[in-house]
């Protein structure tokens, strides 16, 4: 199986060991993931002003190159995900942006107009959807026996879930289906699709530490030992915004250890 | 611009819809910036819809909305309040001068660990 793969700028700097333990864990996997000849940050933030074209250009070019490769888009980055993923479908279905996206492009660039028409799909989407987490299952060699571990989904992954379209929103599966595969067992805990307060860090500590502490003591008091997240932004916030920390990993690390190439 | 105008201007750019808005308070129920934002999620699209817009863009809520969607996704009538919220937030950023971070303010406000998101992110939320 071979993927167009789209890691972002956080990936390449401050959680590179989402990155390397993502890239190791699919090749175990007989996975090909082909990074973009070039690629520019999406952007960090879905911008939701349907008037902003600018922002929306660098997932449009990410799209267009997996595209002229005939490949699916792999991202794995919650944040990355969320802009391209929904980016994707204002190609698809608001025609005024499409218009001012292509009008832009095309005079610019001279680039072929892009219709929404590449497909992009998490890397746990990969899992679930093009490996399958059985399959998943009879490759682990390290089983995660006895590891409690909460699923930390967030917002970003799964909302909106008309346009995200990756589990049910309110009731997700896909992670704690992950976790169960690679031998360990999943604890629920009701703050587990709950907001952060990610991006607030920057603006007001206080209110990003008032959720985090909210969600880590939701989650200890449920009987999870660690978390795991696929968010850069939420993974800093929880370990470093939080009185009493739990640890925290990206699902990928775990992945990689169940499957040997730690 | 005219009240009507600024209340049609608002609506457009969010995408989303004040007038089908039937106050039940679900979005502000799942709000996890409820405590820090002085016009809750439904007070806010009943304000665009009244046209009290002025009120809006000084008020402290449009910087403390998380953007984490759960009122857009727990609204039962698709008014889409966060992509209301952030509309009034852009059209006060676009106004000269009115940054709400500068470039200078992010230093003072790094750690060794902070994820170029949180930057990037801060920016594009908080200035333009
Ligand atoms: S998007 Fe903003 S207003 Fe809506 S629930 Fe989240 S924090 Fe509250
Ligand atoms: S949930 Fe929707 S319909 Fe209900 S008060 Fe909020 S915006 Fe209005």
């Amino acid at each position: 199986m071979k993927f167009s793969y789209y890691p972002g700028c956080t990936l390449s700097a401050k959680a590179k060991d989402l990155d390397e333990y993502g890239r190791k864990a699919a090749e175990a996997l007989g996975i090909t993931l082909e990074e973009l000849p070039e690629w520019q940050c999406c952007g960090a933030v879905y911008p939701n002003a349907t008037d902003e074209i600018a922002t929306r250009l660098s997932s449009v070019r990410a799209l267009s190159k997996a595209k002229e490769a005939g490949q699916t888009l792999v991202t794995l980055c919650s944040a990355c995900h969320h802009v391209i993923k929904r980016v994707n479908g204002d190609m698809q279905n608001n025609i005024e942006i499409r218009q001012n996206v292509n009008a832009y492009l095309h005079t610019m660039e001279g680039a072929e107009p892009y219709e929404g028409d590449a497909k992009v799909i998490h890397y746990l989407e990969m899992l679930r959807d093009c490996v399958g987490f059985d399959t998943l299952k009879s490759k682990v060699v390290n089983p995660l026996k006895g590891k409690k571990i909460g699923a930390y989904y967030g917002c970003l992954l799964l909302r909106p879930g008309k346009e995200m379209q990756m589990d049910d929103p309110e009731n997700p599966t896909i992670l704690e289906d992950f976790i169960r595969a690679i031998g360990a067992e999943p604890v629920y805990y009701g703050m587990r699709n709950e907001c952060c307060g990610g991006y607030i860090t920057v603006e007001d500590k206080d209110q990003a530490k008032k959720r985090v502490n909210a969600i880590t003591g939701n989650a200890r008091n449920s009987g999870v030992d660690m978390l795991i997240t696929a968010c850069p932004l939420c993974h800093y916030n929880l370990k470093k915004n939080a009185d009493e920390p739990l640890p925290v990993y990206y699902f990928t690390e775990l992945l990689a250890e169940a499957l040997g190439v730690k | 611009m005219k009240t009507e105008d600024m209340i049609k201007e608002i609506t457009r750019i969010s995408g989303g819809n004040p007038a089908k808005c039937m106050k039940c308070g679900k979005c502000s129920g799942a709000c996890p910036a409820y405590d820090e934002m002085d016009y809750h999620p439904h007070q806010f699209v009943n304000m665009v819809l009244d046209g009290r817009i002025e009120e809006l863009a000084g008020s402290k809520g449009i910087w403390n909305c998380l953007s984490c969607f759960a009122c857009l996704e727990r609204c039962p009538r698709s008014v889409e309040p966060a992509r209301i919220i952030e509309a009034v937030r852009v059209v006060t950023l676009r106004k000269a001068g009115a940054n709400h971070l500068k470039p200078d303010d992010i230093p003072a406000r790094l750690d060794d660990d902070i994820p170029q998101q949180a930057i990037t992110s801060a920016m594009r939320k908080y200035a333009k």
